[in-house]
């Protein structure tokens, strides 16, 4: 028989990952909003993503509603743990996608757009990087039912995690805004990235360090033999990945700053995984103790299955038609 | 914080309040989606560029409405989680996977082709154009399909059994096509259309009243009235069927909204026009109602038992005084558009659609009126259905997230601020738009110049450059931003295309 929780586990780990590399390049953007205040710049900035970060949100829904689906003891355990942190994300999030729609509209406003969508992708990051720190401490699960106490999440190491997120959104906007821009805007892109390589690079290190430090059998995963040997190649590769992006700025190579950053970002995710496998709810409850009933798994899996290659497929296709370089002072699209 | 209600009265004002902000935006979508679709399919067949013109007005309005749309669905989609999560524990099993199938057939087309129908239109040929349209507009009411059955399933629950105190799917296909399903899908369905058409028609009316009578509000006028006059009497139809079906399924909600306390046997019943239904006194104060006609309605007999309220143990009732009043409140306001609707008729046949200021003043003030019966209709449903959240299986007080009032009241408190401020601009920004109108392309054709063709950024965008509207400052100088202010209206010639 098919293992429709571990199928389902890997959709939702892609459908996370998809949703971190998509928006996080978009929120990015948002996140270095204020080190451009130059209204042309911004204005390019912007129209990178606006025909796109609609579809790169959609990603959180797939992780919400697949989680819905599939573990709908996660859902309904680490939603009600993370109460004011998922709220108040999502109020974030309508600060941003309104601004999207309006900004461009307004006139005597615009400086409040630019708050909006400068305040709203930074709360947004901040928040996720909360919410994944405080899901990697773990969460207070009695009888099935969230037994912590409505503040459990905000402790040193989710602040820290959440800066973490903050750093990571902003190289991976960063990345994404070299590949899309050009002259001057694009200069300053090569110059900040490297920066936001490195500090990156001293955030994993700290999280990597800080993780194992407060839970013993993460510590057990990774420092005992011989483990250790076979994930080994998860921090040599992220260190490896910075000193690529590094090369590359200097190189001033248009793709690869942003492809080593994803590649970055693909490591520290498998690290993820690694830690807390086969986790759902760290620290006690498993992919198979969190599993729907297998008639609800199955049938939501034949349209995954089925749809999720076509929704690539018109992504990719979006993607297609708004490739290409986006100029100051051009009228966006021609 | 807790503003002296328990966190479950918070947890379902704080649901009533965010649901209902969402259901105007998606009620726009839904519609205008297909009416899009229909204006460019008209401009591809005959290449009057009226459709043209009237699909790059409306996109516009469409843009915003989608947008807001969106944010305010995400939120819908996690509150499931943070404050009703014994709800998702219990019934997550069937509810997840179908809100699970709305994001992979629905969500994602939307998404996936919104940017190649907004940015898009010189990016990509005239018929993957259309394409995108057309599929957005599909997305949207596939993603009715999905909310609608999880929505009936919840309403009229088959297909599961209980193990363990968790409902379990057993037949899909029963879950699905629930009962009450079709009724409820088909009722919306037209209701969305319903509430853009008269969105579209009061826009139409208000420049008729202003003193434009040209072409694009002619036709954009004309074609949002002969969609009412053939939807409104369906729609009563279509009521009335699910009607029908209530009484057999939830017969408690049909006897709340009838303010029906007593079950007649063997004897007429009267339709209440007017009355206050009290849940202390068990009575409806203050009746006036017309003999027989309930009976007509709602077994289509001159007699028939109706069960009444008392029937049902007090805690099983739902609350009659709100969903008697919210029921009237639909209907009235369907019975208006009826109204317009057969009035449009005679004024086409008599050749004065256009100039009968009276006629436009109605109109206009019918503009709003979709979304009030909307907001009235799903009240009706989801009050009548209470105190269950699944009818008969699991109650709303047991649905509730372990949490305590406090969070709930403070977070309801952001909601309604954020919501007021954030989406009451963008509706601000939507009625100016309408209030500018659809321009013809040609008129700006200069400010372009040969060559130099400018293409849509945010559909939005074009507002504040309407020749009408001169509300805000436009100078260049200070705000070099407006220049790259791209412009819908200033398109590629027709041979380019």
């Amino acid at each position: 028989m098919l293992d429709l929780s571990l199928i389902w586990a890997g959709i939702i780990a892609f459908g996370v990952l998809m949703y971190v590399v998509m928006d996080g390049f978009d929120l990015g953007i948002g996140i270095l909003f204020p080190f451009f205040p130059n209204q042309p710049e911004r204005d390019v900035m912007m129209n990178t993503v606006a025909p796109v970060w609609d579809g790169n949100e959609t990603w959180m829904v797939l992780g919400g509603a697949g989680l819905f689906a599939a573990f709908p003891l996660v859902y309904s355990a680490v939603l009600s743990a993370l109460y004011l942190p998922i709220i108040l994300m999502v109020v974030a999030l309508i600060f941003r996608g309104v601004a999207f729609e309006i900004r461009f509209k307004a006139n005597r406003t615009k400086h409040l757009w630019d708050m909006a969508f400068i305040g709203g992708s930074i709360a947004t990051a901040l928040l996720q990087g909360i919410i994944l720190g405080a899901y990697i401490q773990g969460i207070t699960i009695v009888d099935q039912r969230f037994a912590g106490g409505a503040f459990d999440w905000l402790t040193p190491f989710s602040l820290f995690t959440g800066l973490g997120v903050l750093v990571a959104y902003a190289a991976l906007g960063c990345g994404w805004l070299i590949l899309k821009t050009s002259k001057e805007l694009q200069n300053d892109m090569y110059r900040l990235m490297p920066k936001l390589a490195l500090a990156l690079l001293v955030i994993f290190g700290i999280v990597s360090l800080w993780t194992p430090f407060n839970n013993p059998t993460i510590a057990e995963r990774w420092f005992s033999m011989p483990q250790f040997f076979y994930f080994l190649p998860v921090p040599i590769l992220v260190l490896w990945s910075t000193y690529a992006i590094w090369r590359a700025c200097q190189k001033q190579q248009q793709a690869r700053p942003f492809i080593y950053a994803l590649f970055m970002f693909f490591i520290a995710f498998s690290g993820f995984i690694i830690s807390l496998w086969p986790m759902i709810i760290p620290p006690s409850i498993t992919i198979w103790d969190a599993a729907a009933p297998r008639s609800s798994q199955a049938f939501a899996l034949v349209g995954t299955a089925i749809l999720v290659p076509v929704i690539l497929a018109y992504t990719a296709l979006s993607y297609w038609v708004f490739r290409g370089k986006i100029h100051v002072g051009s009228e966006g699209y021609h | 914080m807790t503003l002296g209600l328990t966190a479950l009265e918070l947890a379902r004002i704080q649901f009533a309040f965010t649901v209902s902000f969402h259901i105007i935006f998606p009620a726009i979508t839904i519609g205008l989606a297909s009416f899009l679709a229909v204006l460019e399919g008209s401009w591809l067949r005959t290449k009057n560029p009226v459709y043209r013109d009237l699909y790059f007005f409306w996109i516009k309005i469409f843009a915003v409405a989608f947008g807001m749309g969106v944010v305010s669905g995400v939120v819908m989609s996690y509150q499931f989680g943070t404050n009703w999560s014994e709800f998702s524990r219990i019934a997550g099993g069937v509810t997840g996977p179908l809100l699970a199938y709305e994001v992979i057939t629905a969500f994602f087309l939307e998404a996936g082709f919104l940017g190649i129908m907004l940015f898009g239109w010189n990016k990509v040929g005239p018929k993957l154009h259309f394409f995108a349209t057309l599929m957005v507009a599909i997305g949207t009411c596939i993603s009715t399909f999905w909310i609608l059955s999880s929505n009936s399933w919840m309403q009229t629950p088959q297909g599961f059994a209980i193990e363990n105190g968790r409902i379990v799917p057993v037949d899909w296909w029963a879950i699905v096509f629930n009962p009450s399903f079709p009724y409820r899908l088909a009722h919306m369905l037209v209701a969305a259309f319903l509430v853009s058409a008269l969105l579209v028609a009061g826009a139409g009316a208000w420049h008729l009243l202003k003193g434009r009578h040209d072409a694009l509000i002619k036709k954009t006028f004309s074609m949002a009235l002969w969609l009412i006059a053939i939807l409104a009497p369906l729609q009563a139809f279509i009521g009335d069927q699910h009607g029908l079906n209530t009484l057999k399924y939830q017969p408690a909600k049909l006897a709340a909204i009838e303010g029906h306390w007593e079950t007649n046997k063997d004897e007429s019943m009267e339709l209440l026009l007017f009355g206050f239904p009290d849940m202390q006194a068990e009575t409806t104060h203050y009746k006036l109602g017309i003999p027989y006609l309930g009976s007509l309605l709602l077994v289509h007999s001159l007699e028939g038992e109706v069960k009444g309220l008392k029937e049902f143990a007090p805690e099983d009732r739902p609350n009659s005084l709100i969903v008697f009043w919210s029921f009237r409140i639909m209907v009235g306001f369907g019975l208006l558009m009826i109204l317009l609707g057969v009035l449009s008729l005679y004024l086409r046949y008599k050749n004065q659609l256009f100039d009968s200021k009276n006629f436009h003043r109605f109109a206009f003030l019918m503009g709003g009126s979709g979304f009030i019966s909307l907001l009235a209709g799903w009240v009706t449903t989801e009050v009548g259905r209470q105190p269950w959240v699944v009818y008969g299986v699991l109650r709303t007080k047991d649905a509730l997230s372990p949490v305590s009032a406090e969070q709930v009241g403070l977070t309801l408190i952001i909601f309604v601020v954020v919501y007021c401020v954030v989406f009451g601009v963008g509706i601000y920004y939507m009625l100016k738009l309408l209030n500018q109108g659809p321009q013809p392309l040609a008129l700006d054709q200069q400010s372009g110049g040969p060559g130099h063709f400018k293409t849509p950024m945010r559909p939005v965008t074009a507002a504040d450059d309407a020749p009408v509207d001169n509300s805000e400052p436009q100078d260049a100088s200070t705000d070099p931003a407006s220049n790259s202010n791209t412009d819908p209206r200033k398109l590629p010639s027709d041979e380019e295309r």
